[in-house]
């Protein structure tokens, strides 16, 4: 009823089929015929046994269901929404320095890898220079500066994807006890994987390559970002 | 009657900064005073059509063409400029220095304010370290 505007509550100002029309569905109908399904007859002829029984008798091929339900179901609206990807911000290409606004790392520059399958951004510091591991953010959460490391060159592997930064899921239940404590004291925490802590590094190498041919690059990627007294972001130029 | 204290004046030839519209920032003549809010300004020399401009939209600088006619036009008022050095004379003065410092700095972009700031510590540095030792003689 989006396209009729209702006269009173329910009731439309246009007919269903005026709806029909105004929404033009029939226009992208297929022409053209489905192939011919193979029929199967409604009936079919069953021996049976016993001498006072006709010995043969038709009977529905399929048979009806013998539970109806009392009231219509009613089926839930299939959703004719698509999964839109996101659109990468102009200003963001690979080598690009990022500042982050929020979590953890905000204020820290950092260096923009690629853009992932969910639309995060993948980033890294790198870990080296500022202590921000390859990381994921969403570019609402981002400034992007003109500044530009060259990338040419620089291939990240594929297999640094979402499911990369997934954590792992734990089949069964465990209580909140044992997820901090055993026996009685507290957990020792789990160190860094060392394949990850591997990742970063081969991921970094080329990227420091880059960052040290240009003087005070490392530097300014190792400051934080911030405004002072005066300074309105909307006004500066990054 | 003495003299008045001001000493630059609304006249034809003075040498004016526009402060709005598209050519804000450019300095210009005014060649002919329409009434008490308005006057038609030029600036041949710096890219600024023949136009009517409010008062309160030009700021009035030390130099003026003594020469200039009432109503002269552009290749008149282009003539004088160049003839009096007027452009140069304004480029050095410090006023415009300044104005063009400040816009620079505007324009820098992130990592470029990072590194005037490293260089301004370096200075304060190097500022700091002579002043001790000077202290020190």
């Amino acid at each position: 009823m989006a396209r009729s505007k209702t006269i009173s509550p329910n009731v439309g100002r246009l007919s269903r089929s005026q709806v029909f029309a105004k929404r033009g569905l029939h226009k992208g109908q297929k022409k053209s015929e489905k192939p011919a399904a193979s029929e199967t007859p409604l009936t079919k002829e069953v021996q049976i046994g016993g001498e006072k029984n006709g010995s043969t008798r038709i009977v529905p091929t399929s048979k009806a269901p013998r539970y109806y339900p009392a009231e219509d179901v009613r089926k839930p609206k299939k959703s004719r929404k698509l999964i839109v990807p996101t659109k990468l911000r102009s200003s963001i290409t690979p080598g690009t320095v990022l500042i982050l606004l929020a979590g953890r790392f905000r204020g820290k520059r950092v260096v923009f890898l690629k853009q992932l399958e969910s639309g995060l951004l993948l980033v890294t510091g790198p870990f080296r220079v500022n202590g921000v591991p390859l990381r994921r953010v969403n570019q609402a959460y981002v400034i992007a500066t003109s500044t530009k490391i060259d990338f040419e060159g620089i291939t990240i592997d594929e297999k640094i994807n979402d499911a990369y930064f997934a954590k792992p899921v734990v089949k069964g239940r465990s209580s909140a006890e044992e997820e901090f404590f055993a026996e009685g004291k507290p957990k020792e925490k789990e160190p860094f994987s060392e394949s990850k802590a591997a990742d970063q590094k081969s991921v970094d190498k080329a990227i420091i390559a880059a960052i040290k041919e240009e003087e005070y690059l490392a530097k300014y990627l190792k400051a934080t970002f911030g405004l002072t007294k005066g300074q309105y972001p909307h006004q500066l130029k990054f | 009657m003495s003299e008045s204290n001001f000493k630059r004046f609304i006249e034809v030839g003075r040498v004016v900064l526009l402060r709005s519209g598209p050519h804000s920032g450019k300095i210009a003549v005014i060649s002919e005073v329409i009434d008490h809010n308005r006057a038609i300004v030029d600036g041949p020399a710096t890219g600024v059509p023949r136009q009517s401009y409010p008062f309160r939209h030009l700021t009035l600088t030390p130099f003026r063409l003594s020469k200039l006619p009432r109503g002269a036009g552009s290749g008149v008022v282009l003539k004088q400029l160049t003839s009096e050095g007027i452009l140069e004379k304004w480029n050095k003065s410090a006023w415009a220095t300044k104005r063009t410092a400040i816009e620079k700095r505007r324009s820098l972009n992130d990592f470029e304010r990072f590194k005037t700031f490293v260089a301004k510590k370096g200075r304060r540095d190097v500022v700091r370290k002579s002043v001790k030792v000077a202290k020190k003689a």
